[in-house]
C-alpha cells in the first residue's frame, strides 16, 4: 500500500526482523517475566530515599517550616527550586507524544510511553513541594476557587501561584487521560496473553474492556490527535506560567519578559535529559534495543543540543539586557550572580547547560550511549543549579544591603529533595514491571514503513504481503451441541515419527488430551495440527528443543521460529506442573 | 436475539484491506472488524461515517470557555471586587487580560476531559468492562471480519476463502 511507502534514505526505527508478534512478545516479556536481582537493588535504594524523604516531610509538617535552611531574605530556596526542577523533567512527555505527534515524527513511538510516565510521576512530585511549603498541607484545598469562612472573599485570580494551580492541575489531569488512553490498546494485549486468572483480571480491569473494533480504532486516532493538539499549547502554557511567579515580581534578575520561553526551552531541554536518562538504561534492563535505538538517542540529543542552545542565548540576553537597561540593581544582580559568593553555582549551571550539550555536535559522541548518558546526567545538574541561581541569587541580597544573608540547606532540606527523587524511581521501576513501556498498537501501525524487515523486503524488491492461495481450515462452533470432530493422529511423513520419538507419543487409553491452547502462541488452529501430528499433552510439548522445533516447522510450514521465540517448551512445563 | 456470524482471520493488514474492498464489492455488510492496532483507511473501505468526537470537544471547549469567564466575572469583578495593586476590579474588560491564563487553562481541561469521556462512553469502555473481542489474537497479531449470515452460509465461506483468510469460523453470536 502506497501509505507504506518510506524514503529508503531514512535509517529503520525498528531494527532486526521483527513482524507484529515479536512485537508483543518483546514487549510483554518485562511484564510476563520476573524481576531481576538488579531491578530489586535499585527498588530497595529508591524506597528506603523514599521512606527518608516522607520521614523529613512529617518532621517539616509536625514541626513548622523552620527546619528548613530558610531566612527572612532567602524566603524560597530548595522547595521551588525543587519544585520547578520536576515541572521542568514533567514537560518531555508530553512534547515529546503530543508535539512530535502533530508534526507525524514516528520515532516517538518508541519513547513516548514512558516520557509521559515520568511526565506524570515528575509533575506528582513537583506538586508535593507547594503542598508542604504551605505549612499546613491539609489546607491545600484553600487553593480552590471557593469562598471562606467568613464571607465571600475568594481566591485571587490576578496571583500567578494561583494561576499554577490551574495550570499544573490541568496538566496532570490531561497528560494522565492521554496517557491511559493510549495505554488501552497495550493493556488489551497484554490482557489476552494472561495466563493466571489474577493478571487476567487486573488487566482486564485497566483496559477498560478495550475491543479494538474499527470504530473505536477510528475514534481513538481522532482522539489522540485533538489531545495532542490541546497538549501542545498546555505544555507551553504550564513552564510560562510557572515563570510569571517569578516574572511578575520587582526582584532584579526574575523581572524580565524573556522568562517564559526561557523556562520552555529550559525545561524541554531537562525533559529531553532525564527521558534520556531512564531510557537509556531501560532499553537495556527490558532488552528493547531494537526498539529504542542508537537513532532515537542520537535524535534526542539533538533536541538536547539545540534546546541548550536556546537557553545559553536567554542567559546571555539576560546579561546583555541587565547592562544595557542601566539599572544598577538588575546589573549587580548579575554582576553577583557571576561573582558573588554563589559564583560556582552560577558557573556551574554555565558548564552544565551552555558547554556539555555542545559536544552533541559530534556524530561520533552523539551515537555514543555511555557519553549520551554523561550528558543526561550532567544536563540534569545543571538544570537544577540554573532554578537555584535564579532563585537564591536573586533573594539573598535584596535592595536593603543590612539583609543580606546565605542560604544553607539543613539535612530535611535535603532529605525532602532525595526523598523525591526517590518515590519518582519507584514509581518508575513499579510502572517498567507493570505497564507496556512500548505502545506497542502505535509501533505495529509503523513496523511495515519503518521496520528493518519490511525495509530489507522492499529494497528487495520483494512484496510485503502475499494474499495465500491456500483455503483456510473453516470451523463451526455452533452451540453447545457441536459435533467435535475425531482428529486422526498422524499423517504420514519423514518428520512426523522422528518428532515424535523423541518427544513421546500419546496413548488415548492411560492419558487425556490437555488444552493446549494455554500455552501462548497455540491457537485453536495450531492446537488443530498438533492433533493431528499426535501432540496432544503439555508433557509432549514440554519435551521440545531446537530441534524438535525445526522439525515441527519443517511439518507444519506456518509460523516458522515461533514456538521458539514464545518457549511453548518452557510454558508447557509451567502448565504441566500446575495440572 | 442470537444470529450466526462468520469470522475471518487475517494475520496482515494489507491483505486485511483487500478482503475488505473485496467483500465490500460484494455487496456484503461487514459487522465488525477487529484489529490489533489502528489500519489507515479501513474505516473508509468498510463505509464507517467519519467520527465527530472532535466536535464534541470543540464544544466542550467553548463550554470550558464560557465557564472561566462567568466565574472570573462573578468572582472578581461581581461578588468582592478589590483593589490590588492600584488596579481595582471594576471592568471585566479592563481586568480580563490577567484571567486569560485561567480562560486558557478552563478550556483546555473542559475540550481535553469532557472528550475523552465521551469517547469512552461512545466506545463503551470503562472499568470492569469485559471485552468483546472474539478472539485473543485480535489484540496479538490476527485481524478479524466479522459478517452476520443470512442464508447465505456457503456464499460467504466461499468469497472470505479466496480472500487470503488464515482462518475461518462460524459461531453464534448474542448480539448485546
Amino acid at each position: 500500500m502506497a501509505s507504506h511507502y518510506e524514503a529508503p534514505i531514512r535509517k529503520p526505527l525498528v531494527v532486526g526482523d521483527k513482524g507484529y508478534h515479536d512485537v508483543t512478545v518483546d514487549i510483554a516479556a518485562p511484564v510476563e517475566g520476573r524481576a531481576n536481582k538488579h531491578w530489586w537493588i535499585v527498588f530497595s535504594i529508591a524506597l528506603v530515599a523514599f521512606l527518608w524523604g516522607l520521614g523529613c516531610i512529617i518532621y517539616t509538617v509536625s514541626t513548622g517550616i523552620g527546619t528548613w535552611g530558610l531566612n527572612k531574605s532567602v524566603n524560597w530556596a530548595w522547595d521551588i527550586t525543587n519544585f520547578v526542577w520536576w515541572v521542568g523533567i514533567g514537560h518531555a512527555g508530553t512534547l515529546i507524544s503530543a508535539v512530535l505527534l502533530l508534526f507525524r515524527q514516528k520515532w516517538r513511538m518508541a519513547i513516548n510511553r514512558s516520557a509521559e510516565a515520568m511526565t506524570i510521576f515528575s509533575v506528582v512530585q513537583a506538586g508535593l513541594f507547594p503542598i508542604i511549603h504551605m505549612g499546613r498541607p491539609w489546607l491545600a484545598y484553600w487553593v480552590l476557587p471557593i469562598p471562606n469562612q467568613f464571607g465571600s472573599l475568594w481566591v485571587n485570580f490576578n496571583s500567578p501561584l494561583l494561576w499554577d494551580v490551574f495550570a499544573i492541575s490541568t496538566y496532570l489531569s490531561v497528560s494522565l487521560v492521554f496517557w491511559w488512553t493510549g495505554l488501552l490498546p497495550d493493556f488489551a494485549m497484554i490482557r489476552d496473553r494472561a495466563v493466571l486468572p489474577f493478571q487476567k483480571k487486573i488487566y482486564s480491569l485497566l483496559s477498560f474492556g478495550w475491543s479494538g473494533r474499527a470504530k473505536d480504532w477510528q475514534r481513538f486516532e481522532e482522539v489522540s490527535l485533538v489531545l495532542a493538539g490541546l497538549a501542545t499549547p498546555l505544555v507551553l502554557s504550564v513552564h510560562t506560567i510557572v515563570s510569571f511567579d517569578f516574572a511578575t515580581s520587582v526582584i532584579p534578575g526574575w523581572h524580565t519578559t524573556i522568562f517564559p520561553p526561557y523556562f520552555v526551552a529550559g525545561a524541554i531541554f531537562s525533559g529531553f535529559a532525564m527521558v534520556n536518562t531512564l531510557l537509556i538504561i531501560m532499553r537495556k534492563v527490558c532488552n528493547l534495543e531494537a526498539y529504542i535505538t542508537v537513532q532515537h538517542i542520537e535524535l534526542m540529543n539533538i533536541v538536547i543540543m539545540l534546546t541548550g542552545s536556546i537557553v545559553g542565548c536567554a542567559y546571555i540576553t539576560e546579561l546583555f539586557m541587565a547592562w544595557y537597561s542601566g539599572v544598577e540593581y538588575e546589573q549587580y544582580a548579575f554582576l553577583n550572580r557571576a561573582t558573588g559568593p554563589y559564583w560556582w553555582a552560577y558557573w556551574s549551571m554555565m558548564t552544565c547547560n551552555v558547554f556539555s550539550p555542545q559536544f552533541m555536535w559530534f556524530k561520533k559522541l552523539r551515537t555514543s550511549i555511555m557519553f549520551s548518558f554523561f550528558i543526561s546526567i550532567v544536563v540534569n545538574i545543571g538544570m537544577w543549579f540554573e532554578r537555584f541561581v535564579i532563585i537564591v541569587t536573586s533573594l539573598h541580597r535584596d535592595y536593603l544591603p543590612s539583609s543580606w544573608t546565605m542560604f544553607s540547606p539543613t539535612f530535611v532540606d535535603i532529605g525532602i529533595f532525595i526523598g523525591t527523587i526517590g518515590f519518582f524511581f519507584v514509581l518508575f521501576l513499579l510502572y517498567s514491571r507493570t505497564f507496556p513501556v512500548i505502545a506497542q498498537a502505535e509501533v505495529k501501525s509503523i513496523l511495515k514503513s519503518s521496520g528493518e524487515r519490511y525495509k530489507k523486503l522492499r529494497d528487495a524488491g520483494q512484496p510485503l504481503y502475499q494474499i495465500s492461495s491456500e483455503r483456510p481450515v473453516v470451523k463451526e462452533e455452533v452451540s453447545d451441541n457441536a459435533v467435535v470432530e475425531e482428529v486422526k493422529p498422524i499423517k504420514d511423513g519423514a518428520g512426523v515419527d522422528e518428532l515424535l520419538s523423541s518427544i513421546g507419543t500419546f496413548d488415548a487409553a492411560k492419558e487425556s488430551p490437555d488444552d493446549l491452547k494455554q500455552v501462548k502462541g497455540i491457537g485453536p488452529q495450531m492446537e488443530a495440527t498438533l492433533n493431528e501430528i499426535g501432540i496432544y499433552t503439555f508433557a509432549q510439548v514440554a519435551r521440545m528443543t531446537k530441534k524438535e522445533y525445526d522439525l515441527l516447522d519443517s511439518i507444519t510450514g506456518s509460523f516458522p521460529g515461533r514456538a521458539q521465540r514464545d518457549d511453548w517448551a518452557g510454558q508447557a512445563k509451567v502448565l504441566n506442573n500446575k495440572k | 436475539m442470537a444470529s450466526k456470524v462468520i469470522q475471518a482471520f487475517y494475520n496482515d493488514d494489507d491483505v486485511l484491506m483487500h478482503a475488505v474492498k473485496k467483500v465490500k464489492a460484494a455487496k456484503h455488510h461487514i459487522e465488525e472488524v477487529y484489529c490489533p492496532f489502528p489500519v489507515h483507511g479501513l474505516d473508509k473501505a468498510m463505509g464507517l461515517a467519519p467520527t465527530r468526537i472532535a466536535i464534541t470537544s470543540f464544544l466542550y471547549g467553548c463550554v470550558g470557555l464560557t465557564v472561566a469567564v462567568v466565574m472570573m466575572n462573578y468572582i472578581m469583578i461581581e461578588d468582592w471586587p478589590q483593589d490590588i495593586g492600584g488596579k481595582p476590579s471594576f471592568s471585566y474588560l479592563e481586568n480580563m487580560p490577567a484571567f486569560v491564563p485561567i480562560m486558557f487553562e478552563l478550556t483546555v481541561f473542559f475540550a481535553a476531559h469532557l472528550m475523552v469521556i465521551t469517547f469512552y462512553l461512545r466506545s463503551r469502555l470503562w472499568p470492569f468492562k469485559k471485552a468483546e473481542n472474539p478472539d485473543v489474537r485480535t489484540t496479538d497479531d490476527h485481524f478479524l471480519m466479522e459478517i452476520e449470515i443470512h442464508d447465505n452460509e456457503q456464499e460467504l465461506k466461499d468469497l472470505l476463502a479466496d480472500t487470503g483468510a488464515v482462518e475461518i469460523n462460524i459461531s453464534e453470536k448474542n448480539s448485546h
